[in-house]
């Protein structure tokens, strides 16, 4: 594995200037993103999350050389993004849900061609990838339809396309399925998993944490400019989540299912029917408890719900010091 | 090869707005209607006046027609920086940003408007018209020197427009003072500078170099030697002037550019 994307203390603010009185004015100074460090390597789908105005969009548009840092520096595909803009352009691809780079007035397919002309991508591997991306993404049926009148579902998949036809590196995707309805989503998530799966890099910042629970084996969770969290979600899981949930279907109902060993708290519904057994993760495991109850009881089936990632965000954001174990990843 | 990225980009241009076929006519024809009407101004003005600061008639015109063309063509090919507030507003500034072009030649063949070609078309006619009336002592270096003065406006027009619409880094509404320089000189450069007080007269000629754009050539063309008594030279150095003006937009640009990256929003 090597190193795609290496952000060094990387910082930037912002100057704002309010008014003080008549004609004078007041500077002050905004951190957006506060000395921000971490190691993306290549072949990753790393989530990149907060909430608004956390960062996240100045940090993508650092390293992808729109925004100059203030201090600090970032080397992306072995190139320091603000200097090499234009060297960089033709090795990543990029999506904002909220702009478009393709031509409103134009058919899909003439804004692909354009883009193939302004990215230098020979014919034939532009064939290649093009042929790919309409077939996985359907965009048969509308390759003809100018820009403007495509739905905000199809016009994404455009986006991807558009972004992936000279063949990037590296796909940062900005709030890529924001407005999407549910099958679209599902389609835009598959697609960039297995375009994951084939080797591009991913960077995503989202408000959805499905995308990152469907596509991410890395989490980066930044707030008021800083890195709160960096790991594989199931470990930050396990670390900040220290409570787990059985979800136990019985065949006929039952009282609550009290007794059992490292069971905190039993929640049921339906008459008993369905049974919540919340333990404590260090206390059992879910294989001991449910050879517990099928000793006591009729099990019909079983499944581990894990809490809510946006649960575990919130928790994440209450922890205030990083360990140091976290940000060496 | 970048020319021919831009080359396809402009196609893509073209073959768009000729899609909505009336509006593009309509469009060409007010711009066609709106260099005009510059026309009529000096014509009533000529009804009232022999001379204006000092020039006959056809003099002014070829003036107005070298200054038509030129910044006919700079509107076509960098008018299009007028829409920077914009695109620096919603963003799309970035979308030029992460291509790998230079950001300027996006900016202006990104949306290139074809029906500007009614104005180059109604000021070359003009042009064409008053210099083959003209009591003309035609020779070779004056030949070239009327093919290539519109040209060399146009450069110094877009240079002119450059460093005004870099102000919309800063000014997040500078359109409005882009404009006040941009189609203001237009105006300025129309006429013999003779008829503006000598402040504006240096102004024009020197800072914002108006004044070579149509003024020095045509007195070159015309064979006059300038009332005001700058040396003769001066009327065949506009492309000189050209590529200084250029030097110094390409400067400013950068600089602007720079700025904005180390801005954003």
């Amino acid at each position: 594995m090597s190193a795609l994307i290496v952000a060094d203390r990387l910082r930037r603010s912002f100057h704002i200037s309010h008014r003080a009185g008549f004609l004078r004015r007041r500077r002050t100074e905004v951190v957006a993103v506060d000395a921000v460090s971490f190691t993306v390597q290549r072949g990753e789908a790393v989530g990149y999350v907060g909430p608004n105005g956390a960062g996240k969009s100045t940090t993508i548009k650092m390293l992808t050389g729109i925004l100059t840092p203030s201090s600090g520096g970032a080397t992306v595909c072995g190139l320091d993004p603000a200097k090499d803009r234009r060297a960089l352009a033709a090795r990543i691809g990029v999506v904002f849900g909220q702009r478009s780079q393709l031509w409103w007035d134009l058919p899909l397919s003439e804004s692909f061609e354009l883009l193939r002309s302004i990215f230098r991508v020979p014919k034939d591997s532009y064939q290649e990838r093009l042929d790919e991306c309409v077939e996985l993404l359907e965009l048969t049926p509308f390759l003809a339809t100018p820009v403007r009148q495509l739905s905000l579902g199809q016009r994404m998949r455009g986006e991807v396309t558009a972004a992936l036809l000279h063949d990037p590196e590296l796909l940062v995707l900005d709030e890529p399925t924001i407005g999407l309805d549910l099958e679209s989503k599902e389609r835009l998530r598959a697609f960039l998993a297995d375009l994951n799966q084939r080797g591009t890099t991913l960077l995503l910042t989202t408000h959805d944490l499905d995308d990152i629970e469907r596509l991410c084996g890395r989490l980066m969770v930044i707030d008021h400019g800083r890195v709160l969290a960096d790991g594989p979600l199931a470990e930050l899981r396990a670390e900040v989540v220290t409570e787990r949930t059985l979800v136990v279907d019985l065949t006929e109902p039952h009282p609550p299912l009290t007794g059992l060993p490292g069971v905190r708290e039993v929640r049921t519904e339906l008459d008993g029917l369905r049974q919540h057994l919340v333990f404590g993760r260090s206390d059992t495991t879910a294989a001991a408890l449910i050879s517990a109850l099928v000793d006591r009881v009729a099990v019909h089936d079983v499944s581990v719900a894990e809490p809510e990632i946006e649960e575990l965000i919130r928790r994440l954001y209450k922890r205030t010091t990083v360990p140091d174990a976290m940000t060496d990843l | 090869m970048a020319d021919r990225v831009y080359l396809d980009i402009l196609g893509s241009r073209f073959r768009a707005q000729l899609s909505y076929r009336t509006s593009f006519l309509l469009d060409f024809a007010a711009q066609m209607v709106g260099q005009a009407s510059e026309l009529v101004v000096i014509l009533v003005l000529f009804g009232r006046a022999k001379e204006m600061g000092g020039f006959a008639m056809h003099e002014v015109l070829i003036m107005y027609g070298i200054a038509g063309v030129g910044f006919g063509l700079a509107d076509l090919f960098v008018g299009q920086l007028d829409e920077l507030p914009r695109l620096i507003r919603t963003g799309q500034l970035d979308v030029l940003l992460l291509r790998p072009l230079s950001t300027l030649a996006q900016v202006a063949t990104g949306d290139i408007q074809l029906r500007r070609l009614g104005r180059i078309i109604a000021a070359l006619a003009v042009l064409v018209t008053v210099l083959s009336t003209s009591d003309i002592h035609w020779t070779g270096p004056k030949l070239l020197l009327a093919a290539t003065a519109p040209l060399v406006g146009a450069v110094i027009f877009g240079a002119i427009w450059v460093v005004a619409c870099s102000v919309c880094f800063w000014i997040v509404d500078g359109r409005e003072l882009a404009n006040t320089v941009t189609y203001g000189s237009n105006m300025f450069t129309s006429y013999p500078i003779t008829v503006y007080p000598p402040w504006l007269r240096r102004f024009l000629a020197f800072v914002i170099p108006g004044a070579f754009v149509a003024y020095y050539p045509a007195l070159a063309l015309l064979d006059r030697p300038d009332p005001l008594g700058a040396p003769a030279f001066l009327s065949w150095c506009s492309p000189l002037v050209a590529v200084a003006a250029v030097a110094v937009a390409g400067l400013v640009w950068r600089f602007a550019v720079r700025h904005y990256q180390g801005t954003g929003s």
